[in-house]
C-alpha cells in the first residue's frame, strides 16, 4: 500500500465561487494543505479575491488580508514584520497572487519584499493572464496565445512575445527558495511548499494553473493540461535552492508541444510555421535550464 | 520634559518614538527626508523598538503599513507631494479597512514643474480619502499633534487614519525650542495599542471580501461617516486632557486669535497663522479691527466653529496655500458651505503662497486692507483672487 503523502486535513471549505475545473482553486487548496493551520494569507485583487466567497461568507478556515492588486508584496512583508514584533515568528506569513499581479503590476513590490529578505512564502498562481477582469493579456502570457487584448484579427495580433520568466527573475534577487510547481503534480507542490517552510527568508513558488474559461479548454482536462505541459516541457518544475537548480520532474517520454497546445482554443489558429516556432523556443529554454542545473551544481 | 531645539522633521520624528509604533515603513522624498532619518537613528541606536521597513516606495509604505496594523500593531510612515500622492489608492483602503495608522505629512509642492517648496495641493488632494488632517502652526504642535492622533485615532468608535501636516521648509527644516514630554506621561496618556480586530490564526477573519450592492457596503461607509463626524467631539476632549497632562493646551479643531470685536476675520491654515498673527497684532495697534482663525483641523472640517466665527465679524478672508482649478480653492469652498444657510456676511478666496511663495507680513497686510474695505462695503468685488502673482501692483 503506498503513504498518502498529500495532508488530509481541508483549509479550504466547499461553496467557492471559481469556475468549474479551476486550476487556481486546486493550487491554493494544496497550497494550505502544505501549511497547515498556522498560516495568514494575504490576496490581491485576482480570481482569488472572488474565489473565497460573497461577504460575510468566505470558504477558507485561515485569516485573510484582501489588499490592493499591486502590493502583495508589501503587504505580506507588513504582516511579516507586525508578527514578529509581537514575537510570533512562528506563523506562517503567504500572499497568493495571479501572475497579472506578480509579473506585471505587482513585480515592483515584489521584488522590494524579497530583496528586503522578509522570512514569507510568495505564491503566484499562473493561469497566463488577467482572467478576473476577462482574460486580457499579461507579460506572463505565452507565445502565440489568444487573448481578450491579443484577439488576433486580421493581423493575426496573438501574444507573440515570449513569456515573462518570473521565477528567473526571483533567482536574480538571489532569493534562498525559487520554485515552479503546477497542480498536476501535488506530491511536488506539496513537497516544495514544506521544503520552504523550512527555509528563513522569502520563498517564491510560481504555480502553472490551468484556466478552462481562459485557456478555452474542458473543465475536465485541467489536470491533464497541466500534465502535460511538464511532459512537453513548456513549464518545467525545478527548484533553486540557495542558487542551486534542480528540476524535479523530468519528463520520461517528452511529448511534442503540439500535444499541449491542440487541447486548449486559444492556441487553436496557431498555423505548424507557428507552433514549431513554438517548439523551438521551448527546446532552447529547456537545454538553458539543464545547463543552470549543471553549472549550479558543479560548485 | 526636556527643552530641545528640533526642525520640524526631528519633532515628527520624536513624536513617532514616544508614541512607540511597533512598525514603520518610510521612503525618503525632501522634503521629508530627515524624518525617516531620524527615526533610523533611534532605532539604530535602540531608542525606539519598531522594526524598520525600507520599502520601496510610498505606495509600498502604506500598503505595509496597512497590513501590519491589520495584524495588530501601531504603525508610522512619514511622505510629502508626490509620495503621498501615489498613496492615494491605499489611503482610501487605509480609512476603508478602520486602520488608525499615523503619517507625518510634509506640505510640498506637485511637479510640474519641480518644485520641493511648500504648498498644499498634495494634502489638500486627499481631503476625500477619509483621514483627519492637521495642519500645523508650529514644530511644538506636530510633535504633541502625533501622540494626540494615535490617541483619537485609536478609540474603537474612531478607527481613523491621520495625517499630520508640517510646511516644507519653514517648518520642516526650521528649528526652534521643542518641549518633548516624557516617556512615562506619553506611556500614560496612550496606553497599549488595543485593535479594535486583527488577523489571527486563532481566530480567522478575512478582511476586505467581495461585497454586493446589497451587502452592507453602503453601511461601512456611513459608519465612516459617523467616526468622522464623532472624531469632532474626541479632537476637543483628548485636546483637553493633553492639555491637562503635558501643560500645553490646543484649542480643538479651530484656533481664533483676536477675533472677538473683529471688523473681518482671516482664515489660515499651517503657518501662515504665525505670520497673520503678528500682523493682526501690527493692525491693531493702528486701530484697525482684525482677527485671525487658523483651522487646524481641515477634516473633519470645524462648520461650527466656523458659523460661530462668522457671528463675531463682517467678513471672512479666506487664505488658499492651493487651487482646485476649476472654482475656489479647497479651505475656501468648505467655509462657504459650513455658512451656507447661516451667515450672509462676504467671503473672499486669496489664493496666494503657491510653490513656496513667500507669504510676507506686508502682503498679509494689504490683504487685511481689502478684507476691511470688503467688511465695510458689504461685499466682495471679486469671489476668489490670486495674491502676490509677478507684476501685479496691487499686492507687491
Ligand atoms: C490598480 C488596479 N488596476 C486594475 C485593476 C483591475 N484588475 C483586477 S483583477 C485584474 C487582473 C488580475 O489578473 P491576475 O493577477 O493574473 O489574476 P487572475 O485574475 O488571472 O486570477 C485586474 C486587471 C485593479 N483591481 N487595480
Ligand atoms: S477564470 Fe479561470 S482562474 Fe478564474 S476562477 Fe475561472 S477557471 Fe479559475
Ligand atoms: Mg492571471
Amino acid at each position: 500500500m503506498r503513504k498518502l503523502t498529500i495532508p488530509e486535513e481541508e483549509y479550504m471549505l466547499p461553496g467557492h465561487t471559481a469556475c468549474l475545473g479551476c486550476g487556481a482553486a486546486i493550487a491554493m487548496r494544496y497550497v494550505l494543505k502544505a501549511l497547515g493551520k498556522n498560516t495568514i494569507i494575504s490576496i490581491p485583487a485576482c480570481c482569488w479575491a472572488v474565489i473565497p466567497g460573497v461577504y460575510p461568507r468566505r470558504t477558507l478556515k485561515i485569516p485573510l488580508l484582501y489588499t490592493a492588486f499591486e502590493v502583495t508584496g508589501a503587504a505580506i512583508s507588513g504582516i511579516r514584520e507586525a508578527l514578529n514584533a509581537m514575537g510570533k515568528e512562528d506563523v506562517n506569513v503567504v500572499g497568493f497572487a495571479g501572475d497579472g499581479g506578480t509579473a506585471d503590476i505587482g513585480i515592483q513590490a515584489l521584488s522590494g519584499a524579497v530583496e528586503r529578505g522578509h522570512n514569507v512564502f510568495y505564491i503566484m498562481y499562473d493561469n497566463e493572464a488577467y482572467m478576473n477582469t476577462g482574460i486580457q493579456r499579461s507579460g506572463s502570457t505565452p507565445m502565440g496565445a489568444w487573448t481578450t487584448t491579443t484577439p488576433g484579427g486580421k493581423k493575426r495580433m496573438y501574444k507573440w512575445e515570449p513569456k515573462k520568466d518570473v521565477a528567473e527573475i526571483m533567482v536574480a534577487h538571489h532569493i534562498p527558495y525559487v520554485a515552479t510547481a503546477t497542480i498536476g503534480y501535488p506530491e511536488d507542490l506539496i513537497a516544495k511548499i514544506k521544503r520552504a517552510k523550512e527555509i528563513n527568508g522569502p520563498k517564491f513558488i510560481q504555480i502553472l494553473s490551468p484556466c478552462p474559461t481562459g485557456w478555452r479548454h474542458s473543465p475536465d482536462k485541467t489536470v491533464e493540461i497541466s500534465r502535460l505541459a511538464v511532459q512537453t516541457n513548456i513549464f518545467p518544475l525545478y527548484e533553486v535552492v540557495n542558487g542551486t537548480y534542480r528540476i524535479t520532474v523530468k519528463p520520461k517520454n517528452l511529448k511534442p508541444i503540439k500535444e499541449y497546445l491542440r487541447l486548449q482554443g486559444r492556441f487553436r489558429h496557431l498555423t505548424d510555421e507557428e507552433i514549431e516556432m513554438i517548439q523551438k523556443h521551448v527546446d532552447e529554454r529547456w537545454k538553458e535550464l539543464l545547463k543552470k542545473e549543471r553549472c549550479s551544481n558543479e560548485k | 520634559m526636556v527643552r530641545m531645539i528640533l526642525t520640524g522633521n526631528e519633532s515628527a520624528a520624536w513624536g513617532a518614538r514616544l508614541s512607540k509604533p511597533k512598525v514603520v515603513a518610510a521612503y525618503p522624498i525632501t522634503p521629508q527626508t530627515s524624518i525617516i532619518e531620524t527615526i533610523a537613528e533611534f532605532i539604530a541606536n535602540g531608542e525606539m523598538g519598531a522594526r524598520y521597513i525600507r520599502v520601496e516606495s510610498e505606495h509600498s509604505a502604506m500598503a505595509a503599513c496597512i497590513a501590519a496594523q491589520n495584524t495588530g500593531v501601531r504603525t508610522f510612515t512619514a511622505t510629502s507631494a508626490h509620495g503621498l500622492t501615489l498613496m492615494h489608492e491605499l489611503l482610501i483602503w487605509a480609512s476603508g479597512a478602520r486602520l488608525p495608522i499615523v503619517m507625518s505629512v510634509v506640505n510640498r509642492a506637485m511637479a510640474p514643474p519641480w518644485s520641493v517648496w511648500t504648498d498644499q495641493l498634495d494634502s489638500m488632494a486627499q481631503r476625500d480619502t477619509g483621514w483627519i488632517q492637521i495642519y500645523s502652526e508650529n514644530n511644538q504642535e506636530v510633535l504633541d499633534s502625533i501622540i494626540m492622533s494615535y490617541k483619537i485615532g485609536e478609540k474603537h468608535h474612531i478607527l481613523l487614519p491621520t495625517m499630520i501636516m508640517e510646511d516644507a521648509f519653514i517648518l520642516s527644516h526650521t528649528a526652534e525650542a521643542v518641549e518633548v514630554p516624557e516617556q512615562k506621561l506619553v506611556d500614560e496618556f496612550l496606553g497599549e495599542y488595543e485593535p479594535a480586530f486583527k488577523l489571527d490564526p486563532e481566530d480567522p477573519g478575512g478582511f476586505g471580501s467581495l461585497i454586493m450592492p446589497e451587502g452592507p457596503y453602503m453601511e461601512f461607509r456611513y459608519k465612516m461617516a459617523l467616526a468622522m463626524d464623532e472624531a469632532r467631539n474626541e479632537i476637543r476632549k483628548v485636546s483637553q486632557e493633553f492639555g491637562e497632562l503635558f501643560g500645553r493646551h490646543y484649542p480643538g479643531l479651530l484656533e481664533e486669535y483676536r477675533t472677538d470685536d473683529a471688523d473681518a476675520i482671516m482664515v489660515v491654515l499651517a503657518t501662515i497663522g504665525s505670520t497673520a498673527k503678528d500682523v493682526v497684532d501690527i493692525m491693531r495697534e493702528k486701530g484697525k479691527k482684525v482677527g485671525l482663525a487658523r483651522v487646524r483641523y481641515f477634516r473633519p472640517f470645524p462648520y461650527e466653529e466656523m458659523r460661530e466665527l462668522a457671528k463675531k465679524t463682517d467678513m471672512l478672508g479666506v487664505v488658499d496655500r492651493s487651487h482646485t482649478f476649476g472654482y475656489g480653492a479647497n479651505l475656501y469652498t468648505e467655509t462657504k458651505g459650513a455658512l451656507y444657510g447661516h451667515s450672509s456676511i462676504p467671503v473672499k478666496n486669496y489664493v496666494m503662497g503657491l510653490g513656496g511663495r513667500d507669504i510676507t507680513p506686508s502682503v498679509l497686510e494689504k490683504v487685511f486692507d481689502d478684507m476691511l474695505k470688503i467688511a465695510k462695503e458689504g461685499q466682495v468685488d471679486r469671489e476668489i483672487e490670486w495674491v502676490g502673482l509677478k507684476g501685479d501692483e496691487r499686492w507687491s
